[in-house]
């Protein structure tokens, strides 16, 4: 080992030289020859469509992962697009790409890898599908009775487009407009989707008219053949679209995605056709009968119209017939009339004959004389009655003035009369007692006063001195005394003395008199007690 | 629906429309006058569905497209 190691290591070796390039080469001659024609089966991994339409993928095991190329070319006629997941038998040749020391497997086409694969795949679009409500029963429209205009969806050329024109031709000749398109290979399900977004894109009426209905129709094929009707932009187109639509791909027993998405699927293209237009001779046939109908309605009812007033007429009595009993009974009133008219009338004049009789003039006069009569008889009584109506008032009123006598009057006079005196005597005692009530109080009240008074203090010795301004009180004012009085007479005093007079002094003076000094008045008092009433005048 | 219209329906309404008149008049309550103008309606009705009846016309057209598969015109059909 060590020596054999040794040799390659310092030894050079007899090997023939290649340059990088020149080795690539042969690897590249060598792998190429080698695998010209394989089919590889395995998982489709990453797939990548680059813009300029090439397609590289992977193919992989459990170990193995190898790079895979599809040219554009090569990717256009592949009826089966390679998709991730996918199980295929890929069928191509290997190459080497010098470059990056890389080698790879250039694909021509792809199969899936039996048919249960590209079934799963589509029951996997399905379920998405309808996840969406695509599949709503709800979301199909009627489709139209009669439609104007049928566009078809389908290879211009071939048995599918003839089929549905000659079955129209045979039903009801209608408009059709042909929207060509590939309805197999890689274009397929593209220009399927642009055709039925193309045709709800037209407006009706115009230059291309838009249809009112669409068949999208293809003839039986592959599994494969049929795969565009499966891709789901087929069928999201087909369910945008707001013309209703037919779908008739392949046969019956072929049922391609969009069948679920279609307004109503049709087993063939023929079917399709049937389906699309109802048959134009059944119509005419149909509009006929109804006019037959009518026209026969119209006469039934005419008719019986016409019965029931036959009937009706019938059952009228004649009108000769319908006046007979009136007139009848009309005669034999008239005959009645003119008997029933005199016996009236003469009926009628025996009244008035008797009516008549008590209006003579001799009966009226009769009758005023018998009325004069009574007048004359009521007024002869007139005269009493009103004078014994008088008489009897007179008498009335002479009872009346009898009961008026002067005894009466004068004993009411008397009678009041002495009850005045009565009264009269009463009131002069009353006074009389109330007079001298009166003077025996009067009487005790003087005697009171006198005693009471300063004249009663006279008796008793006293005297009242007065000077020419009144009563003297004082010794100091004697030289003015002009008079004394006594209980029994005035004494004048000094100059101007004079004989007392005997007024009385004003008995209010009194009361200064019986001040002026006991001892004085005293003495004076006994001085005039020992002398006769008259000895004033000694002085 | 007035009776002037009846130039304005599609074979299918004048049709429905045809239908109700016959049935109305085979009932036959109708009075004798509305009959008779229900009568002349129907025979308008009648005569719009053959007019429908009669533009059975076939007329196949193909579409013409562009590169990038817009329609541009219509090219006759013969032959199919």
């Amino acid at each position: 080992m060590d020596l054999f190691e040794d040799d390659t290591a310092q030894t050079p070796s007899n090997a023939p030289e290649f340059s990088v390039s020149e080795l690539s080469g042969a690897v590249k001659r060598t792998i190429e020859s080698g695998f010209s024609h394989i089919r590889v089966r395995g998982e489709v991994g990453r797939v990548t469509l680059a813009r300029t339409g090439h397609l590289y993928f992977d193919l992989k095991d459990e170990r193995a992962v190898l790079s895979a190329i599809s040219w554009k070319g090569q990717v256009a006629k592949m009826t089966v697009r390679p998709e991730e997941g996918m199980e295929v038998i890929a069928t191509g040749r290997m190459t080497t790409f010098a470059g990056q020391s890389r080698y790879q497997m250039t694909v021509e086409n792809v199969e899936p890898a039996g048919a249960g694969a590209l079934m799963a795949m589509l029951e996997k679009r399905k379920a998405l599908l309808a996840s969406e409500g695509l599949f709503d029963p709800a979301r199909k429209r009627p489709l139209p009775y009669l439609p104007d205009i049928i566009g078809v969806v389908t290879s211009p050329t071939g048995a599918v487009i003839r089929d549905i024109l000659h079955r129209l031709r045979e039903r009801f000749a209608r408009k059709v407009l042909i929207w060509p398109v590939a309805v197999q290979g890689q274009n397929c399900a593209a220009e399927v989707a642009n055709a039925i977004n193309g045709f709800n894109a037209l407006t009706p009426g115009g230059a291309l008219p838009r249809p009112d209905l669409l068949i999208v129709a293809r003839g039986g094929g592959s599994v494969e053949d049929l795969w565009g009707f499966n891709e789901e932009i087929v069928a999201r187109a087909a369910a945008a679209s707001r013309i209703p639509l037919i779908s008739a791909v392949g046969h019956e027993t072929d049922t391609t995605l969009i069948d679920f998405v279609s307004d109503r699927r049709a087993p063939t293209p023929t079917a399709a056709a049937e389906i699309a237009v109802p048959v134009r001779l059944e119509l005419a046939t149909w509009v006929s009968d109804q006019e037959t109908r009518m026209a026969r309605s119209v006469t039934q009812a005419q008719e019986r119209r016409a019965q029931r007033l036959r009937d009706l007429a019938r059952s009228l009595a004649r009108p000769e017939r319908a006046l007979e009993a009136p007139q009848q009974r009309f005669d034999r009133a008239s005959e009645r009339l003119d008997v029933a008219l005199q016996g009236l009338v003469a009926k009628r004049s025996v009244e008035l004959a008797r009516t008549a009789a008590a209006l003579r003039p001799a009966v009226l006069q009769a009758r005023i004389a018998a009325a004069q009569e009574r007048a004359m008889g009521l007024s002869a009584r007139l005269a009493p009655a009103l004078a014994r109506g008088t008489n009897d008032h007179h008498k009335a009123f002479a009872r009346v003035a009898q009961r008026l006598d002067g005894d009466m009057v004068s004993q009411i006079a008397l009678r009041k009369s002495e009850a005045l005196a009565t009264t009269t005597q009463r009131f002069s005692r009353v006074t009389q007692g109330q007079i001298s009530d009166w003077r025996a109080r009067l009487d005790a009240l003087e005697r009171m006063r006198q005693t009471l008074g300063y004249t009663a203090t006279l008796t008793r010795g006293y005297a009242v001195v007065r000077g020419a301004q009144g009563l003297v009180t004082s010794a100091q004012d004697a030289a003015a005394i002009v008079s004394v009085e006594f209980s029994d007479g005035l004494v004048a005093v000094g100059p101007g003395a004079a004989p007392a007079a005997s007024a009385q002094p004003e008995s209010t003076q009194g009361a200064s008199v019986a001040q002026a000094g006991p001892k004085k008045a005293k003495r004076k008092a006994q001085k005039k007690s020992d002398a006769p009433p008259d000895q004033g005048s000694l002085f | 629906m007035s009776d002037t219209d009846e130039s304005q329906m599609t074979f299918e309404q004048a049709m429905a429309e045809l239908e109700r008149v016959v049935g109305q008049l085979e009932r036959g309550d109708v009075a004798l006058d509305a009959s008779i103008d229900l009568y002349e309606r129907g025979a308008r009705l009648k005569a719009r569905c053959e007019a429908k009846l009669a533009e059975a016309q076939e007329k196949v057209a193909k579409i013409t497209l562009d590169r990038d598969g817009q329609p541009t015109g219509t090219t006759p059909v013969e032959g199919l």
